[in-house]
Formats: structure tokens, sequence, C-alpha cells
């Protein structure tokens, strides 16, 4: 068996989603024997960064030949890794269910003609018979499903967070990769691109601290991100915060907003209504903080403060940092 | 334009999750259907486009049995002009984009727009493997869409890891639409009497099988009970966040 990763960058430096995909292939096919992991980098780092996957078990890294991937373009995207799958005789492609992976993968699928495990939570477990066996949240965290994974091809995709990468090996060979001198690439033209900048993403975030409707006003969101800046946290809120435009919509988690999984999600004056529970109930731990001791998202908190956001915001930030310089 | 609008159906938001003795199934007692969020915007932003260029079409497409017709007839209601049902039992993302696929090839559709991800499954896959299918670029998890001045061609935004970015596309075109992008429409009573003598046509499978083979359902586990903490012992918090739960 013949495995492939897809690792991404943005202005040319490795992703958190890069390590996670090289550890997660490793760590679940190494111990099947498996020995080639050869890293399809989607944009150029540098040769040193590239080598150092070799630290978290890669094999081989192919860096793009020129600057035709630097910036993500599906159609491009998935020409060149189809034409690396085909050229290298892979059997397996690994990648991250970011963006840019919810495009790539669905059209892999169909170009490469794989079956497709998407958004897998943990590494599966390989059957005798070479089959997988993988598990995925549905109805937006309010289910799990299991399902059997067959075929010559496979492609898998996992979401953020699903586990931490591992130091196992040492840097590894890079080689030039073949861009087919952006393949398909005149069909979309970009105008503009606005980054984020100095802020944690949400969906890579191991800490997120969020906010609703029990901070009262837009005003008072330097406390959140306060707190979020004591323990390098990013800043997320409710529906009803997104809906009335105190924060944009893309820090909006819940059902029908974004769904993450960070290892300690801190809500603070949001009562915990069953759509935005949905969205954040994967996270490890859980702390709320309410005024109103029955709100339902004391049900599925491992700690709680009952108490008004603006006191216990500024008491909890500076604990904190107390804690952080002791 | 002539606008295609992929949409499911899916439990209301305030679903309470439970599955069939077997766990092969959702347990359907007692939930309420409604058309996908997503897919909701997806179709406001057609009937937009097509007003704002001034002339077109805006057909629904569901891949799924009957008991989706009220969902299909609530779209029209909205403002579509016409319905396609697949006739499909849908159980997984390849096998309804390859029989949407099949249907889209012998039509003539400007622009195929659907939600960015199905509330039930949400997997997000169907939008780039139709693409794919097709072979028509693809925009993501599009937050605005506009005409972009020179016909056949659409400014669209599209969310991205660690931003945001605006691209011209070039039709015929994929695109799957995101939260702000518009806000749904409430159908009126006119609608509403108009879409039951508007066309809803049921349409032959390909007979496509899933590529994934479901095992079983489960609900999550139960979490553990909440400890609490009073607004003045904030340092007992920490140190259990750091040494109990140790994500500090």
């Amino acid at each position: 068996m013949k495995v492939l990763i897809y690792a991404e960058q943005q202005d040319g430096q490795l992703k958190k989603s890069a390590f996670e995909a090289v550890s997660f292939a490793v760590q679940t096919w190494a111990p099947h024997g498996v020995q080639d992991f050869t890293v399809v980098m989607g944009g150029r780092v540098s040769e040193q960064d590239a080598a150092g996957l070799g630290n978290y078990g890669a094999t081989l890294v192919l860096m793009p030949e020129d600057g035709s991937l630097d910036a993500f373009e599906p159609h491009v995207h998935s020409a060149v890794l189809l034409d690396a799958l085909q050229k290298s005789g892979a059997d397996l492609l690994v990648m991250a269910h970011t963006y840019a992976g919810k495009s790539l993968a669905p059209r892999l699928a169909v170009s490469w003609q794989a079956t497709l495990a998407a958004a897998v939570n943990h590494p599966p477990e390989v059957q005798q018979d070479g089959s997988w066996t993988v598990q995925r949240t549905v109805y937006s965290n309010k289910g799990l499903a299991t399902y059997q994974v067959s075929g010559d091809r496979r492609i898998l995709s996992f979401t953020p967070n699903a586990l931490k990468p591992v130091l196992q090996g040492a840097p590894c060979p890079v080689q030039p990769l073949s861009t087919l001198a952006g393949a398909g690439a005149s069909r979309t033209h970009r105008l503009e691109v606005q980054k984020v900048q100095g802020k944690i993403p949400l969906t890579e975030a191991e800490r997120v601290i969020s906010g609703g409707r029990g901070l009262k006003g837009p005003e008072n969101w330097h406390l959140i991100e306060g707190l979020a800046d004591a323990c390098a946290a990013a800043t997320a809120c409710s529906k009803p915060v997104s809906d009335m435009h105190w924060r944009s919509h893309d820090e909006h988690v819940g059902q029908t907003g974004i769904t993450i999984k960070p290892d300690l999600y801190i809500a603070v004056g949001i009562s915990g209504a069953i759509q935005h529970l949905a969205g954040v109930s994967s996270s490890k731990t859980i702390v709320a903080i309410n005024t109103d001791p029955e709100a339902p998202f004391f049900k599925v908190a491992d700690y709680g403060v009952v108490g008004d956001a603006l006191e216990v915001l500024p008491r909890l930030t500076e604990a904190i940092r107390r804690s952080a310089g002791s | 334009m002539n606008i295609l609008v992929c949409l499911s159906q899916v439990p209301d938001t305030t679903t309470k999750i439970a599955f069939s003795a077997d766990n092969k199934s959702l347990n359907k007692t007692g939930v309420q259907y409604i058309i996908n969020p997503y897919d909701e915007l997806a179709l406001t932003k057609a009937l937009e486009l097509n007003e704002a260029t001034g002339g077109g079409t805006v057909t629904v497409i569901h891949v799924g049995g009957a008991d989706a017709e009220p969902v299909l007839r609530k779209a029209l209601a909205i403002g579509a002009d016409q319905a396609v049902r697949i006739e499909a039992e849908p159980l997984d993302s390849r096998q309804v984009a390859a029989e949407l696929a099949a249907y889209i090839q012998g039509q003539s559709y400007d622009l195929v727009l659907t939600g960015r991800e199905s509330i039930d499954y949400n997997s997000g896959l169907v939008g780039g493997m139709l693409s794919q299918y097709l072979d028509w670029p693809l925009v993501n998890v599009a937050t605005s869409i506009d005409p972009a001045g020179q016909a056949g061609v659409l400014a669209v935004s599209r969310d991205m890891d660690g931003g945001r970015e605006k691209v011209e596309v070039s039709l015929p075109a994929v695109i799957t639409c995101q939260k702000e992008l518009t806000e749904p429409r409430i159908p009126n009573m006119r609608g509403i009497m108009a879409a039951r003598s508007k066309p809803l046509q049921v349409v032959s499978p390909q007979g496509i099988g899933p590529d994934l083979s479901l095992l079983s359902h489960a609900l999550p586990p139960a979490r553990q009970s909440c400890r609490y903490f009073e607004a003045d012992q904030m340092d007992a918090l920490v140190e259990a966040l750091r040494q109990q739960a140790k994500v500090l």
C-alpha cells in the first residue's frame, strides 16, 4: 500500500493541518506495515520546513516546481493532485477536512474514482480484509455514524484537531512536483484576498472563548478578547450575537454556523440552545459561565460558574494571568 | 440565467436526535422536516440573481422519496418556477451527486447552486463532486454572489482557511452557499396558491449505488456532571483546568 498526504500551506508557512495530516497517516498505517508516506505540498514552503515533515514520519515531500499552487484554487490543486496520485501509484490519499480539503476531496473522489470517507473523527480501525471502520459526527454533533469503507482507491479527510502530531522520524528528502503549468486556472480569476490578521483561526484553535447575549452588547467584547488573549484562544459567538451584528457571522459556532472541537471551550453568557450545543459539544472540556443556574449549558459543561459575565470574565482573566506568571 | 438549486430536506434544527431500534436510521417520530437552511439561502439567491438580471428560470431539484414533496412545494411557494424529484433513496454524497450530474447533463443550466452542507450529514461534498462530474468550476462556501458586469461571469466572495477572497467565475459553474449570502424569504399567500399548480416532475434514477456502507448510528457519549465554582474562586477554576482537565 502506498499513501499520499496532502499538506496545506499559507503564505509559505506550513499549516497546523499539514502536521496533523502526516501524523494521522503515519500513526494509522505505519503499524500495518506501510513504509512509504509521500507528502504533496499544496504550494511552496522552505526546503527546510518541507524536509521537517519527515520528523513526523513523512518519507518524501514533493514540492511544487513553480508558484501555481501557492494560492488555493480547487481546479488547479485537484488536477495536480490527480496527476501525482496516478504517477506515484498511490492507493490512499489523506488530507484535512478544512475549507481546502472540503473542495479538493469531493473533486478527487470523482476524478480518481475513489471511495471518500470525509470528516472522520478518529484514525480508522483497519480490518483484516483491508477495509476500514470510520466514525464521524452526524446531525451536527447530535449523533455519530460508523461506516465501513472499502475500495482499491480511497480518500480520507479528517476533522482538524482529531489528533495530536507525534514526533517520530528524521528530516526526509524533498523532490520537485510537476504542476502541469496551472491546469484549468482560467475559469476563475482572483480579484482580492482578505486575510484575518493576528487572530487564531477558529477551526484550528485548541482553545475557544465564546460570547452570547449575556455580554449585553458589542462594547463589552474586549472582556472576551482579553480572556482569549490570556490563554491564546480564538474568539467565537452564539447565533443571536451574529444575527444582531455584534460580531461577524464567521465567528458564529453552532448547528448553522461553524462546528468546532477544541480542547477547551469557554461559553460566556450563552444559555445553550440545542442548536448551539450541537456545534460545540465535541469539545474536550467545556466551561459555562451564566447568570441562570438552570441554563442548559450547565448540563453539558465540565465546569460551571453561576454569575454575571461582566463580573466573572475579568476575574478569570486575572487568575489565568497570575497562574501563567507564577 | 437558468439556475438549478439542489435542495435536501433535513430535520428542523430544534430536533432531539434519536435513532431507530437497529440504529440504522433516524427515528422519524415527531420529526419536522424543513428545507436545509443553506439550500434555502441558495434558492433565495437564485431568485435575487434573476430579478437583478431580468430573466431566466429557477428550478429546484431533490434526490429522494415522495415524502419530500411538501418541502419542494414550499420551495415553489417561495418562488421557484418548477421542481424536479429524482426518485431514489439518498444514501451517500457520491450517489446524490452522480444522480444530479446525470440529470443536469441532459439540460442546459447556466448555474447550479446548493448549500455548503446539509445539517443532517454535514459532509459538504455534493457541490464539489457535482462540479467534477460536470467539469465545471467550483466556488465553495460563497458569502456573496453578484453579476460581474459582463455576461456569463459572476463575482463571488468565498470563505477560505484564514480569511475570505473574491473571485470571478465563468459560467456554467457550481457554487455552494454560506450564511451571510442573503436572508431566507417567507412564502406569501399568493406564492402558496401559485405553488399548487407549478410543475413537479418525478424523474427515474440512474440506479447509481453508494460508496459507503453504514454500519450503525449512536448518540454521543454522555458528559460527566458539572463542577461548580463561585465567582470569587477563579484561581481554583484555573487550577482545575490546568491540573485536572490539562487544557491550559
